[in-house]
């Protein structure tokens, strides 16, 4: 077989998708055929797309479960929260340090907390799942408090403990009355729950919301207070956003939840603006928070040069404040000289060329910016756990088909907080905003309307879909997480990890831009890809000894 | 300080286990699937097991890990999996079309009771398995044992495509245990040296340290071929390496089909090894040749020429049962001390073992099965060491305490090399010296004043 890359692309999309679902039996390609769409510039929208559905058992697929979205997405930057994991030994395991969050210890230096470093588990053994589990979760929770002294503990269900009806809640309560001052709760976010990460990231926002969210009433000091949202610090990403906001002049009370603390979540009620990163994870906090808090949030992004300076507009823009919008604009002009001499750089080596992205809920559709940067074309891409709104956008969200798999996930009912609730801008205030065009509340486009005519947007790829389309569309550069990293490479066409980034990152703002398009430059441009075949394969095998003689 | 949370002070848990030296049996299960030629593992639970497993089993490797999932959603974990496996087979011949399926199970299906060997009987009535494919089980309860225990699990499971055809194919079956591709090559290779024909399941080697070639093979062209896992009714005899991880499989075939089986450690460092090469020769009646004899050599060669730098160091050790106890032989054997050694699997006999092992060491030993890493850093800032030798987890109390440090064992995520250099046989052995010396020696030199500092070592 030659490599693929030596081949011609021919196909126009229909081909591609008949190809995708040729092998399938009828019942498999009915369903998956409802989740690749062909993407056509309609004027009111996008086609719809299924999202949100059921993986197919034996369809290889690269979804993980709702523990992994609470547990290992949502929770697991938390830095000075014990994670307690309630379960056999595996699935705390797993999410042990896997994700590449970085962690500052904070102002505290090396004395700060953090437990990050561990993984903390009950372990449970076949005498747990007969006779129940509670009395080990509850003398676990001792334990921990004992060795640590944590400001809280959050207890995390896996599989076996919603099956055999252990009390994960009545016993973080009682141990948080008994302990006094740690602050106790659970989720239950067993891995069945669901058809992907995705409910595991809407419990755990339930519950932050629930038991941290406005805990802390000691205020905040700072101007244009704000709180980042949906921004896990894979890499470092994090860091060098709050470098930016710094430099602007902006308060980042929390991070929802790279190198977050307890204390940052605790007092999130205090921000006057809430800006989403990643919709698919977070949208719900932010919700409750307006709702309860009177806190507006607008849909930001911070992965592409452009599309930070244009976030930054849009925080300014809404604090109406000229100092503000003038330091934003002084800190654009500072940093963009340097983007854009990285961007000449590598331009004539990634020019033209394609990639295809099928990774999280946004992030398939941040990372489009960064490749226009660099006059890259995303040929094919898709999320793993997406929903129809963040293909189409928000709009479409009451027409979404409410199945038994997402009924089962709780909506916290919310109201206006008796004391607390204080709209952060009139209605009239932010419809004006909205008029000027600069700010748009509560809103996200999602990622077809930013995909070209004819592309092909895949919702839960899986293998042989991936490798089919490899085959058939040969991209410059594929983007996904580890389990397919190397299925990929082995065609000869490099992978990025665009889950944990493989080593490199930060991505984010403008420092992270750079390092990007050095990234994709480097592996598009890798010699390696051309190492696939042996001089002597290039020649029948005889030749050897007659061009020898 | 990474782990700066960590007290000095030793207090017993009962409930709590802090960073794990174990991690769950499913695990183990897929990683002995991939040794099966054109098998495709499979996950009979939620997805995100199988996700994990995947995950950290291609960090490891670096290389793809093919495996598929029932998918459970809350409704199949109230009524059963049955439907969703029964679908799975359907799905897995039509789209992966594999030789075979190894379906393990989970926390999740073992808890609602799924009978594998059931839904198989009912999905070969009902024509799932198309003619000539092959669906083999292994009940593999999170909640029980360990990785270990599920891979030797897996194993076994193996043996029931074993099939007697009354003549005796005069080949030795070697089980290798949970080592590295990279072993079982070695493995292969002495015995090839000895003129002993083997058959060796599992079989990861050619699996999952494949070429880049610009062609992707879902199922690589290494692993242990159907026709040879029948044959091993007919074999003379069984090696099994490692009591946790190969003994329950080479029992199996030792009471089923009555073909007689040797239990030995795993052949790291001189002593065991000796003892697998001496099992090859009585079993299959051969001589052994001069180039092994000369690999040995070369080995003890070694440990003399720098037994200086061996000699009474202390060591601590995490990692599985099998290959802490060849290793603690071989540490002691050199005059090294491991005095710290803990396993996360359970089993009253590795504490035994060891203890008997290190009966005659200068030092005190603190060995714990069903410990963890937050007790092995305790003991090592009660009593401090020389090396931590472990998987990468080590990594942290290795920085915090400033021990040098050998990645060995799974998972090792942050270096290359286990895929590709065995340390088992004299060969690996050789290695494992070299590893340590290096660590060992770099640390001298960064640590010697300059007056101190000596070119020749």
């Amino acid at each position: 077989m030659t490599a693929v890359k030596n081949r011609k692309a021919q196909l126009g999309p229909a081909e591609v998708k008949a190809e995708l679902l040729a092998k399938y039996p009828p019942k498999v390609a009915r369903k998956r055929s409802k989740q690749i769409m062909i993407n056509e510039a309609l004027e009111n929208g996008t086609p719809e797309i299924t999202a949100n559905v059921r993986t197919i058992p034996g369809i290889i697929t690269m979804r993980g479960c709702t523990y992994a979205g609470c547990k290992g997405v949502i929770m697991g930057p938390t830095r000075d929260i014990v994670n307690l994991v309630h379960g056999p030994i595996g699935c705390s395991f797993y999410a042990w340090l896997t994700r590449r969050n970085q962690t500052d210890p904070g102002p505290e230096g090396p004395d700060g907390e953090n437990f990050m470093t561990y993984a903390f588990s009950t372990d449970m053994q076949e005498q747990d799942i007969i006779f129940g589990g509670e009395k080990k979760l509850a003398a676990a929770i001792q334990e921990a408090y004992d060795l640590f002294h944590p400001k809280s503990i959050a207890v995390f269900a896996t599989c076996p403990v919603g099956l055999i009806g252990d009390d994960i809640h009545t016993v973080s309560r009682q141990m948080k009355e008994k302990l006094g001052d740690c602050n106790v709760y659970a989720f239950s976010c067993e891995g069945y729950k669901g058809v992907s990460q995705s409910a595991g990231h809407h419990i755990a926002n339930n519950q932050v919301f629930r038991h941290i969210v406005g805990a802390d009433d000691r205020p905040v000091e700072g101007k244009y207070k704000i709180s980042l949202l949906g921004e896990y610090n894979i890499g470092g990403d994090g860091f060098e956003i709050d470098r930016i906001f710094k430099k602007c002049g902006i308060t980042n009370i929390a991070t929802f939840s790279g190198n977050s603390t307890y204390k940052q979540f605790a007092t999130a009620h205090q921000a006057d603006l809430n800006a989403v990163m990643c919709h698919r994870s977070i949208n719900y906090v932010a919700d409750m928070m307006e709702t309860k808090f009177g806190i507006p949030w607008i849909k930001v992004n911070f992965i592409g040069a452009k599309a930070t300076a244009k976030s930054l507009r849009k925080i300014a823009a809404y604090f109406e404040d000229k100092e503000l919008i003038d330091r934003v604009e002084a800190v654009i002009a500072e940093e963009m000289p340097e983007v854009e001499a990285a961007v000449k750089e590598i331009l004539p080596r990634t020019e033209g060329k394609t990639a295809m992205m099928f990774v999280g809920g946004s992030r398939a559709h941040h990372y489009n910016e960064l490749f226009k940067e660099m006059g890259m074309k995303t040929i094919s891409a898709g999320y793993e756990f997406g929903h129809r709104d963040d293909y189409e956008g928000r709009r479409v969200i009451p027409t979404i088909e409410v199945d038994a798999d997402s009924r089962n996930i709780e909506e916290i009912e919310v109201e206006a907080d008796a004391t607390r609730f204080k709209p952060r801008k009139t209605a009239e205030a932010m419809q004006a905003l909205e008029a000027a065009g600069t700010v748009k509340f509560k809103d996200y486009e999602g990622l077809a309307p930013d995909m070209d005519a004819g592309t092909l947007i895949i919702d839960d790829l899986n293998q042989h879909e991936a490798e089919t389309l490899v085959k058939l569309l040969k991209p410059d550069i594929f983007c996904a997480g580890i389990k397919e990293k190397f299925s990929i490479q082995k065609l000869g066409i490099p992978m990025k990890q665009l889950h944990s980034y493989d080593s490199g990152g930060p991505y984010a703002g403008f420092k992270g831009a750079i390092n990007f398009y050095q990234e994709i430059d480097r592996l598009v441009n890798s010699k390696v890809w051309s190492y696939m075949k042996a001089p002597w394969q290039e020649n029948p095998q005889l030749s050897g000894a007659y061009v020898w003689e | 300080m990474l782990l700066r949370h960590t007290p000095k002070e030793i207090t017993e848990r009962s409930a709590l286990t802090i960073n794990p030296a174990k991690t769950c049996q499913p695990i183990g299960a897929m990683y002995a699937a991939l040794g099966i030629h054109g098998c495709l593992p499979h996950s009979h639970g939620s997805q995100g097991c199988c996700a994990y497993h995947r995950s950290a089993l291609t960090r490891h490797y670096k290389e793809p890990v093919s495996a598929a999932t029932s998918s459970f959603t809350e409704g199949s974990s109230v009524f059963g999996g049955q439907a969703n496996l029964m679908q799975a087979f359907s799905n897995i011949f039509a789209v992966y079309n594999p030789e075979i399926i190894a379906v393990h199970t989970t926390c999740l299906s073992e808890t609602i009771g799924d009978d594998l060997p059931q839904i198989r009987k009912k999905a070969i009535a009902e024509g799932k398995i198309p003619e000539g494919k092959y669906v083999i089980s292994a009940s593999t309860p999170s909640y029980a044992g360990s990785h270990v225990t599920g891979f030797s699990n897996m194993v076994k499971a193996m043996t029931e495509l074993a099939e007697p055809t009354g003549k005796k194919n005069g080949k030795v079956n070697l089980i290798p245990g949970w080592v590295e591709p990279a072993d079982m090559e070695e493995l292969k290779r002495l015995s090839k040296l000895m003129g002993v024909g083997t058959i060796m399941f599992p079989d990861t080697s050619g699996v999952l340290n494949t070429p880049l070639t610009g062609e992707y093979k879902m199922f690589p062209d290494g692993g242990t071929t159907i026709a040879e896992l029948k044959s091993t009714a007919d074999s003379i005899g069984t090696i099994a390496l490692g009591e946790w991880s190969s003994a329950d499989a080479a029992r199996e075939l030792d009471s089923k089909h009555k073909v007689p089986c040797k239990i030995l450690d795993m052949p790291f460092g001189l002593k065991a090894t000796d003892r697998f090469i001496d099992a090859l020769h009585k079993m299959a009646g051969v001589n052994v040749p001069e180039e092994i004899m000369v690999e040995r050599g070369q080995l003890v060669d070694l440990i003399s020429d720098m037994h200086q730098y061996f000699y009474h160091k202390k060591v601590a050790l995490a990692g599985d049962p099998d290959q802490l106890i060849a290793m603690t032989e071989f540490l002691v054997s050199i005059d090294m001390c491991p005095v710290h050694i803990v396993t996360g699997t359970p089993g009253k006999k590795f504490e035994k073992r060891i203890k008997e092992l290190t009966a005659g060491m200068p030092c005190q030993v603190n060995v714990r099965a069903k410990g963890d890493f937050f007790l092995l850093h305790q003991w090592m800032k009660n009593e401090p060491v020389d090396l931590l030798i472990s998987n990468t987890y080590g990594k942290y109390i290795a920085r915090d305490e400033d021990v040098p440090f050998l990645r060995w064992g799974f998972p090792i995520l942050d270096r290359q090399g286990h895929q590709y250099f065995p340390t088992v046989g004299y060969k690996g052995g050789l290695r494992l010296l070299e590893k340590i010396l290096t660590l060992l020696l770099d640390r001298k030199d960064r640590d010697d004043t300059e007056m101190k500092f000596e070119l020749v070592l």
